[in-house]
């Protein structure tokens, strides 16, 4: 029977719809970044505390630059770690 | 005479330039109560004693550190913010190096958005406390 294979969807399913990425800060209006807020920052790394790339991210330069700031002096305080096994 | 002098000394006021800063050291976790706010205590003085207007200060307490330092897992947090001129940091800096006490150390200059988001958690910490004390 050819039907069998055949499966029919009443909805388009959503494979691989790209969302557009936005800059967090730009849609929120955050004009600072606090480097002693770790949990917050703890969303721009990985789990080896590696800074996670813009293309990522979808952080704007302007603002990738200061969460870099951020992590980079919390690292210095540490608040966070310079690397890590399982952060997450 | 008297407005003049005043005068004289606001023109003088303005030429000098103030920034505000904020500072964070951590100390060694093995000292004792009394020795932390001799610390603490040391640095309040040197930064009244430069002209420094201590703005906020706030007391993290014992934190455990993301990595080891000097061979220490934990370590006692302290924060300053103040309006001071701009050599007052060199100064501040070299006490703290010259400090075993201390772990480590921060200073940062403020810029306009970073002063502003420092005011709204301060004043929403002052709002939620009161709150608790009621409730409690």
């Amino acid at each position: 029977m050819a039907n069998e294979t055949e499966i029919k969807y009443l909805t388009p399913i959503a494979v691989d719809t790209q969302r557009k990425k936005y800059c967090r800060f730009k849609k929120l209006g955050i004009k600072y970044i606090d480097y002693k807020d770790a949990d917050f920052l703890l969303k721009f790394v990985n789990e080896q505390g590696k800074i996670l790339p813009r293309r990522i991210t979808g952080t704007s330069n302007k603002y990738q630059k200061k969460v870099a700031q951020a992590i980079k002096r919390a690292r210095h305080l540490a608040l966070m770690p310079y690397v890590a096994d399982c952060l997450k | 005479m008297q407005s003049k002098n005043s005068v004289s000394i606001i023109i003088k006021q303005q030429q000098v330039m103030v920034k505000q800063y904020e500072t964070v050291f951590i100390m060694t976790p093995v000292l004792s109560d009394e020795q932390m706010k001799e610390t603490v205590k040391k640095y309040h003085d040197l930064l009244k004693d430069n002209g420094a207007e201590i703005i906020y200060t706030n007391n993290w307490g014992l934190k455990k550190l993301a990595y080891p330092i000097q061979k220490k897992t934990t370590g006692f947090y302290y924060l300053i913010e103040f309006k001071a001129e701009g050599s007052l940091i060199a100064q501040l800096e070299t006490a703290y190096k010259r400090d075993e006490r201390l772990l480590r150390f921060l200073t940062v200059s403020l810029d306009k958005h970073a002063i502003a988001y420092n005011e709204k958690k301060r004043n929403a910490k002052k709002e939620k406390e009161p709150a608790q004390n009621e409730a409690k």
